[in-house]
This record gives structure tokens, sequence and C-alpha cells, in this order.
């Protein structure tokens, strides 16, 4: 696990403005729609799982309701299978609610080329037919290749391609929460 | 991992990364839509030289859930009957190019054997003579860890009593090999015909690298006794096991698992069975459908672990460093 002082790392997201950009896409969710009864919340594992439990306990907070809360592991619907190296490791996919005529906010941090949001469409679909899905990204850094974007979005930062982004959280085992810009591709799998 | 033709050579870690896998597995085969399109565009070829009900549909179904194309061939209906060779067998469908092959071959070896001659092709041994049925082995234990979920340990830790002729079981062997990896204590039940003295050299379970317990029992009651586990197996009527007994009478009498037994002498075990079953010869029908029997779980969970064997080996490049023996 690398140090999140590490040279080449540096802090674009704090732990303050990742909690404001939690609670301020809280709001816009709810705002979207008053009708809570069939949102249900979707996080992509792994650090989607952890920001999706904390849009759900926001939702809690405010509007003193449980908000089902779902996971999807897209390992299996992956379009590069045949192009990674390691084996992977399944995590699997648990969706508690009936899919069919939910509305469906599905989260990740980093909204990236959008192969992994086609991904975990596809696997939604395989458990219904939801009435609507909208996305919500902690960062957006452009470079889609797909005709994918994000409903709500925690904050939009430009990056060069080669360069990576870094979400560590606290639930994943840092001491802060935080968002970090590495220079060299190759200093993120270290 | 580029090939599994066995349980024994296996690191904990990839023992543990199928298992893991297989778990997962389990919950796509409880939706409505029991398909995920993660081997889409892969071939698996079935090629079963020997009679198989469960282990080929179950390999069937795997590869279809997991959106793979299928080809089953059997040995009747096809060349081999025609006096063709195994290897050249295997190089014709190998030229069709498909991604796993799914062998069974009463030939213990024969799936290693294909294995070093068809380099582009995982090969998976589905059962091969006296030697391993690795996928069982794995399924039986995914079924355990279900039934133990509550055991800080896991698997790990168990008292398993493999009861029954050990000598022709594949299935038998590729379970000690697991379960030795696990650290178990694995006593292996049965007439001295069916446990020659060689036994636990073969396992290497005197080595000081061996991490289980391996002990042989001629008697039943102190064979289960305190067992965790009673795993029955198959005496096998259509091949050579009843030459190993006096009657098959005699034998039910000494070694048949009766719930009578099991009450008394491991009151909490469960029990397994790779099936098919020869019901009141190996295992009685109380025990078969009671409580503590965990075959029809067995089966469903062959499906899951199917599938999560022909994923790995079909996914994720192979550096040539894991490669299983």
């Amino acid at each position: 696990m690398p140090k999140a002082n590490q040279k080449n790392w540096k802090l674009v997201l704090d732990g303050e403005v990742i909690a404001r950009s939690i609670s301020r896409i809280t709001y816009e969710i709810l705002e979207k729609d008053r009708d809570l009864s069939r949102l249900a919340v979707v996080g992509i594992r792994t650090a989607g799982e952890v920001l999706g439990r904390r849009i759900c306990d926001r939702i809690a907070e405010i509007e003193n309701v449980r908000i089902p809360f779902g996971v999807i592991d897209i390992t299996l619907y992956r379009d590069d299978l045949s192009m990674s190296r390691a084996q992977p490791t399944l995590k699997g996919t648990e969706l508690p609610f009936a899919v069919t005529g939910a509305r469906i906010v599905l989260v990740d941090d980093v909204l990236f080329t959008g192969r992994t949001i086609r991904a975990a469409l596809d696997a939604i679909i395989d458990f219904g037919r939801p009435a609507r899905v909208e996305l919500a990204v902690l960062v957006d850094r452009g470079h889609r290749e797909l005709p994918i974007r994000a409903d709500y979005v925690g904050k939009n930062l430009p990056s060069e391609k080669h360069q990576a982004l870094r979400v560590r959280l606290k639930e994943l085992g840092a001491d802060e929460d935080g968002v970090y810009l590495v220079q060299s591709a190759k200093e993120v799998n270290k | 991992m580029k090939h599994l033709l066995g349980i024994e050579g296996l690191s904990r870690d990839e023992f543990y990364l199928l298992l893991d896998n297989s778990r997962e597995m389990v919950e796509i085969s409880r939706r409505d839509i029991k398909k995920v399109p993660a081997l889409r565009g892969k071939t698996v070829i079935n090629m079963f030289f020997e009679a198989s009900t469960r282990t080929r549909s179950s390999f069937e179904i795997a590869g279809k859930r997991l959106s793979a194309d299928v080809v089953n061939v059997s040995a009747t209906g096809s060349s081999v009957t025609k006096g063709e060779t195994l290897l050249d067998t295997a190089r014709t469908l190998s030229a069709m190019a498909p991604d796993v092959l799914v062998v069974r071959h009463s030939a213990s070896g024969a799936p290693a054997f294909l294995a070093r001659y068809l380099p582009d092709t995982a090969v998976v041994n589905a059962g091969d003579g006296l030697h391993e049925h690795p996928t069982q082995a794995l399924l039986d234990c995914l079924t355990l860890s279900e039934h133990f979920s509550a055991r800080s340990q896991g698997i790990e830790g168990l008292r398993l009593a493999i009861v029954g002729d050990v000598l022709h079981s594949r299935v038998a062997r590729s379970n000690i090999w697991a379960h030795l990896l696990l650290g178990n204590e694995v006593r292996l039940v049965g007439p001295p015909t069916f446990l020659p003295p060689e036994l636990k050299e073969a396992f290497g379970a005197d080595s000081s690298q061996c991490r289980g317990r391996l002990e042989v029992y001629y008697d039943l009651k102190s064979g289960i006794a305190g067992a965790d586990v009673v795993m029955c197996l198959r005496l096998q009527l259509e091949r050579q096991s009843q030459h190993f007994v006096p009657s098959l009478e005699e034998y039910s009498r000494e070694y048949g698992v009766s719930e009578k037994l099991l009450a008394r002498y491991a009151p909490n075990c469960v029990v397994l069975h790779p099936g098919p079953v020869n019901r009141g010869i190996e295992v009685s029908s109380e025990v078969l459908d009671g409580p503590r029997s965990l075959v029809s779980k067995q089966v469903s969970n062959g499906v899951a672990v199917r599938m999560a064997v022909l994923f790995l080996l079909a996914t994720g490049k192979d550096t040539g460093e894991t490669t299983i023996a």
C-alpha cells in the first residue's frame, strides 16, 4: 500500500471537500425526485461501495429513511478480461431489492473511460428492468471512450491521460480521505 | 494458472482463489437471468471418454452460464471408436482453437499428457483413471465451507473420515490432497484391501512439509469417532471394487454408514457422497435423505465450481509461472 505522502502524489481533494461533495450529491439526488419509495443506491466495488454507503447514510440523516443499498462486482462484465494479466478475484454482486421499476443511483469513485459504467449497466440489467439509472461519481477526469456521462459529479478534474488518480478512503484502510494525482501511470501499481 | 490437472501441487493461495471465486459464482445460478458475459467468444470442448452425467452436464451448464460456446464430444459415436489415438483426437480438436479442453479419461495422466502436447489450450481434468478429480474436491470443499461458514477457521482444522474404496477412488485422492493442504485430519476407513500400506507414503503424510494428518482405520466405528465430516465413497461395482470384498452383504455390514452408527460415534457430522450412490451398500437411505446429508448441495455447487475453474483458466494471461502440475 503506497503512502499518501509519497513523492509525485499531489493531493487534489482533501477529506473536507470529499465530505461536502457527498453531501451536495445527496441533496441533488433528493431534489431530483421527491418520491423515495423506489430509490436505491448501488455502489461499484470497491471504492464506489464505500461512497454509496456514505450517500445512503446521508439520506438516512436527512430524510430518516433507509434506502435499499446494493453492490456490484463488474469483473464478469469487463471487456478487457482476455487482455489483463492477473487472475481475477471475484467479490460478488448483491442487489437486495427489486431492480425492475427501481430508480437506481449508481455510484463510483472516478469516471474515466466509461467502460466500468458500461459493464455495471449490463450487470444491473441482468437483474431486471430499472425505471431509470443515474450515475454519481466523486471525480470526473474526462477521456471518455464511450457515450456516458454522470448525473452527479463531486469534482471535475481535467487530467492528462498518462496521469492517474488515486482515491484513498478511511473505510479502505487509509488514515485520511483524499484524492491524489499521480504523475506517471506506473506509480499507481507500485 | 494454466491448467487444472489435480489438487496435488496447488498452493494454498491458488486453492483459495478457486474456492473464493466459486463462492461468488453460486449467486449467478440464483438469478432470474443465469448468464454473465464473462467468457463470450471463448470455446470450451468437453471431451468425455467415460460415462458421466453430473460432471459433464455441470461443465456444460457452467460454460453456458459464462456465455462460452460449449461443444460436447463423447467417445462413443466419435472418431475414437474408429481407432484414432488420444493424441490425434486432441490435435484435431485443438486445430479448432478451443480455449479450454475439459477431459475425462479412464487412463490416469491422460489430461496431463494432453496438456503437454497442446500448448495453446487450457486443460481441465474432469476425472482421470485412479488419479484425480480436482473439481469434485473443490465442490466438496465449497459445500463444506458453506456448512461451516460460522466457524472462524472455515474448513481448516476439521476431522474428515473417508469411508470405502479409497484405492480406486480419484475423488478420495483429490480430497486427500485438498484436506492435507488445509491442514485437516484425514482418516481413511475401509477394509485392508482398499487401504494398502503405501497410501500414507504416497501422500507424503509423514514428511515435515505436510500440513495435515493422514491416518488409516480398518474399523468403521473408531474411524468415524468424533468426525466433523464423513465422506462415503461409491463402491464401483462396474469396475473392480467387488473383487476386493468377500461379498456386498458382508461389506455393507462392516462398512455401511448408518444413522445409528453416526448418531453414536459422530453425532454432529455431515455426510458427503460424490455419487452415483449404491443405496444400502456404502450408505443407508436414512443417512442419504436425512438432515446430515449435503449430497444435493454438492450437486448444485458443482456448477459454481466449474464456472470458477473455466473463468480462471480462460481469462487472465498465463505468465508461465503458476502452472499447476
